[in-house]
This record gives structure tokens, C-alpha cells and sequence, in this order.
């Protein structure tokens, strides 16, 4: 089975960047400080990191979805 | 001004066919109900709102739901600021508008039907006021008319939903869709007009009399609106499939030598004059090609006006119309629009046209609606169509058509 994928709620997101740092090798900042995420499934040794940078996000934008949309 | 479908009869710019009129010409509207969904799946329409979705596909999603029963939303906000289509189509065919909102709300199964018009399309909601008084009672019972807000992003589908809801037309984050809650919390199909007008015809002539009218693999017709370097702007059907080449002879031809055409509008993209005129207008023939119709617009830029200058006037108006509501969309085009004042007015700086391409391509699917990402494929095709303008302007902070007229 495919790994989740991270979604950004774009509206609540405000860019406090946290995500970026807690899972750089899936979330870059843009010029304004907003997440650019890469759009695969997050793989397996990530999944950890991936789901503590959701929970860290202080505007609840960050999610893991399970499977493909 | 000859239509071949949308457009036959009397010419459109003698204002609103009344009911009689319509029927005498089309006779009544047949009484389908869900098997009118496979006539559309056979028949190929797809959206002309601008994302070309199947009508079917739309209409069927809506009617599986079902649920408390679905909401209709005719959608004539038409927020592109070159498109004229819509209300031309609601001014002078408002009831093959409201045959299509009748049958939508049959095949779907839905009690109330919203006309959303725009605010300052004033004719289109005079006719429409005035063709529904002309309807059944039980139509008009179901139906009523709300005005959007004069914006470009107030057509866009979840929009819609909110100002119905909330009063409030911004986009709104996805899921739910509309289809599965939409006004009041019900299953809602977003519909432009134009898609709702094809589908009373095809309700009466069929799926294959639909499909005929296109040419080649394309089925139907569309309504374009001309402008720009044309000798007769304004709003044309044309044969899917046919040429943009024919859609400017259809509108009279070239008034002044063409440098590019925008194809789709605000939201499409710029294709050199040379290549554009061979296009096919069909939506999945353009996007295989990397173009799109979008909602119809081919607006010809002529010669004598440069395409950096009049891409960030666009790009600019782009900025200002997003709804200030995601990030990426607010600052980037903000920041895009203003590297693009500067390499086409005041003068660039070191970074800004690496800094342009870079964020054509980082801004798409940075939004709950695809504001940015329309702007952002405007973007990329104006630095593709328009690339050595853009280094003229670039290096020597000047423009080359200005120089050009000057030599």
C-alpha cells in the first residue's frame, strides 16, 4: 500500500514554518514562508516525522491523509 | 451574427427571445429525467465554465447523492474579465438557460434552483427576472435569482456555495466538494450557463445531433468572445474543433497584424500568432497541446503592443482579484506582479525574471482554488510566448516593440 500524503489546508496555513523544520526532506519554504511539499506519498521511515510536523503545526494546517485521494 | 445552435434564430443582439418564441422555434422541452445523464455522457459536453469537467459525469455525482434533496446552482457570475459569452447568452436565450436548469434539477433530483448572476451583469439579470415570470409556477417557485459580487474569483464553484450560505463569495478549503455539501448543506451542482443551454438542446435534438455539430473528434459548438485585434469583436459560436484561425475570420478577421493570441483568458495562456491560428478550439485537444480554451476567450494581440507590458497589466490585475485568503496566493503574485512592473515600466532588477520563472512554476496548487494556479500558467506562457521581449527588457530596461516603432 501507498504511504500517506501530506495536505496543506491553504486558507488556515500562515506560514510559521515549523513543518519545514521538523520534515525537511519533504517541506521547503517558498520566498513568503509557506510550504512547498513535495506531492508523493510520504515513504515508511518518514511517516513518524511526518505525522509529529502535522501535530506540531500551531494552526492545525497540516495533514496526513491516508491513501490516494 | 448566425448562431448554429445556442445562437440560431433570431440575432441575439435584438435582446431576450421570450417564451413563446423559444418554443415556437424549439418546441417544448422533452421530459427527461435521470436518463438524461447518459444522453450527456454520450453526447461529450463538457463544462464551459472553464474547466471542461464531463456534464454528465457532474450531473451523476450530484443525483447519486441525492440526500435531502440537491441544489441546482446556475452559475452566470462571469468574473473573466474578457469573456462576454455568458451574458450574452443569458440576455438573449434566457430561457434555453432555464430549460437546462429544469432539466438538471429533474435529472438530479434537486427542489431549488439558484440563478447566480454577476451584480454588474445587469442585462442578464433583467432577462432572467423576466423569463421566469414566463415559467411554469412550479418553476418559479423553485427558483431564485442571486446577484455575486463583481470579483473575479466569485464564480469559481465553492465561492458560489459560500456566498449562498454565508454571504461571503470566497473560495472555500476542499473537501467537501460541492457535490457531496453545498448550499445548506446539500448535494450541489455548480453548472455555467452555457453547459445548461447545450443541454436543452441536446434534451431536444440528441446526443449524436450534438456531436455532429463538432468537427472532427470534437462534439459541438462553443460560444468564443473575440476581441482584441479583430475586425468585429464580441461574442461567436463556432463549430467545436474548428480553428482559431476561422474563429478570426468568423469574426470579421485581423484588424491590425497579430504578435500573440490569449487563448482561455486570464486564466489560459498566451500562444504566439504564427502557431495559434491552426488550434483546434476544443478542450482536450488544447490541453493535450498545453493550451486550454478555459471559458472561450481569444483575445489577438496585435503587433504594435508588447506582450511584457500587457502581461503584467494581467498579471497585476491578477494580484489584486486573489481573495486574500491563502498565503502563497497574496504574496506571490503580489511580488510576481510587481517584478513584472518593473521589467516592463520602471525597470528590472538583477533577479526578477529568474525570480518570474522560478515562481511560474512554484505558485500552481498553492491555493483552495485554482487562483493561483491560474495565474501561474498565465505566467509561465508569458515568459514561454514572449521570452525575447523579456530579455530585451530584461538587459536594456527598454521594450522592443517601442523600439522597434521608433526606428
Amino acid at each position: 500500500m501507498e504511504g500517506p500524503t501530506l495536505e496543506v489546508d491553504r486558507i488556515r496555513c500562515d506560514g510559521h514554518g515549523l513543518c519545514a523544520e521538523l520534515l525537511p526532506e519533504l517541506i521547503r519554504l517558498d520566498d513568503w514562508g509557506y510550504p512547498l511539499v513535495r506531492p508523493v506519498p510520504v515513504p515508511g521511515p518518514l511517516v513518524g516525522h511526518a505525522r509529529r510536523a502535522a501535530a506540531a503545526c500551531p494552526l492545525l494546517a497540516l495533514r496526513l491523509r491516508q491513501g490516494s485521494r | 451574427m448566425t448562431g448554429l445552435s445556442l445562437l440560431s434564430g433570431p440575432d441575439p443582439r435584438a435582446g431576450m427571445e421570450t417564451a413563446a418564441a423559444h418554443l415556437s422555434r424549439l418546441g417544448p422541452l422533452p421530459s427527461a429525467g435521470t436518463e438524461l445523464i447518459d444522453l450527456l455522457d454520450r453526447s461529450d459536453l463538457r463544462g464551459r465554465g472553464g474547466a471542461a469537467f464531463p456534464v454528465g459525469r457532474k450531473w451523476r455525482s450530484v443525483a447519486e447523492r441525492g440526500g435531502s434533496g440537491p441544489v441546482v446552482l446556475v452559475n452566470g457570475a462571469e468574473g473573466e474579465p474578457l469573456s462576454r459569452k455568458d451574458r450574452v447568452l443569458m440576455e438573449a436565450r434566457p430561457h434555453l438557460v432555464l430549460d437546462g436548469a429544469a432539466l438538471a434539477a429533474r435529472a438530479t433530483g434537486a427542489g431549488e434552483v439558484v440563478l447566480y448572476v454577476g451584480a454588474e451583469h445587469a442585462g442578464a439579470v433583467s432577462a432572467l427576472r423576466r423569463a421566469l415570470a414566463e415559467r411554469p409556477e412550479a418553476e418559479r417557485r423553485s427558483t431564485r435569482i442571486a446577484t455575486a459580487p463583481a470579483r473575479y474569483v466569485s464564480g469559481e464553484e465553492t465561492a458560489a456555495v459560500h456566498f449562498l450560505n454565508e454571504g461571503v463569495a470566497l473560495p472555500t478549503s476542499l473537501p467537501p466538494r460541492p457535490y457531496e455539501r453545498g448550499a445548506d448543506g446539500r448535494p450541489t451542482l455548480v453548472q455555467n450557463v452555457e453547459s445548461l443551454a447545450h443541454a436543452a438542446m441536446i434534451a431536444r435534438h440528441g446526443d449524436r445531433w450534438f456531436r455532429d455539430l463538432g468537427r472532427g473528434e470534437a462534439a459541438g459548438t462553443a460560444l468564443l468572445t473575440l476581441s482584441g485585434a479583430v475586425a468585429v469583436p464580441g461574442v461567436l459560436e463556432v463549430a467545436q474543433g474548428s480553428t482559431v484561425g476561422e474563429a478570426v475570420t468568423g469574426g470579421g478577421g485581423l484588424g491590425a497584424p497579430a504578435r500573440a493570441v490569449l487563448l482561455g483568458g486570464y486564466f489560459g495562456g498566451w500562444v504566439a500568432a504564427e502557431q495559434a491560428w491552426g488550434l483546434p478550439l476544443d478542450a482536450p485537444a488544447l490541453r493535450d497541446r498545453g493550451h486550454s480554451l478555459g471559458c472561450g476567450v481569444v483575445a489577438v494581440l496585435p503587433e504594435h503592443r508588447c506582450g511584457v507590458v500587457e502581461s503584467a497589466r494581467i498579471i497585476t490585475y491578477l494580484a489584486e482579484q486573489s481573495a486574500r485568503q491563502c498565503g502563497p496566493c497574496v504574496f506571490g503574485l503580489r511580488a510576481a506582479a510587481a517584478a513584472m512592473h518593473r521589467l516592463a515600466v520602471t525597470g528590472a532588477e538583477p533577479d526578477d525574471l529568474e525570480r518570474l520563472r522560478r515562481w511560474s512554476g512554484e505558485l500552481s496548487g498553492r491555493g483552495a482554488c485554482h487562483h493561483p494556479d491560474g495565474a501561474a500558467g498565465f505566467l509561465l506562457s508569458a515568459l514561454r510566448v514572449f521570452d525575447e521581449e523579456f530579455l530585451h527588457h530584461h538587459r536594456r530596461g527598454g521594450c522592443s516593440v517601442r523600439a522597434r516603432e521608433a526606428a
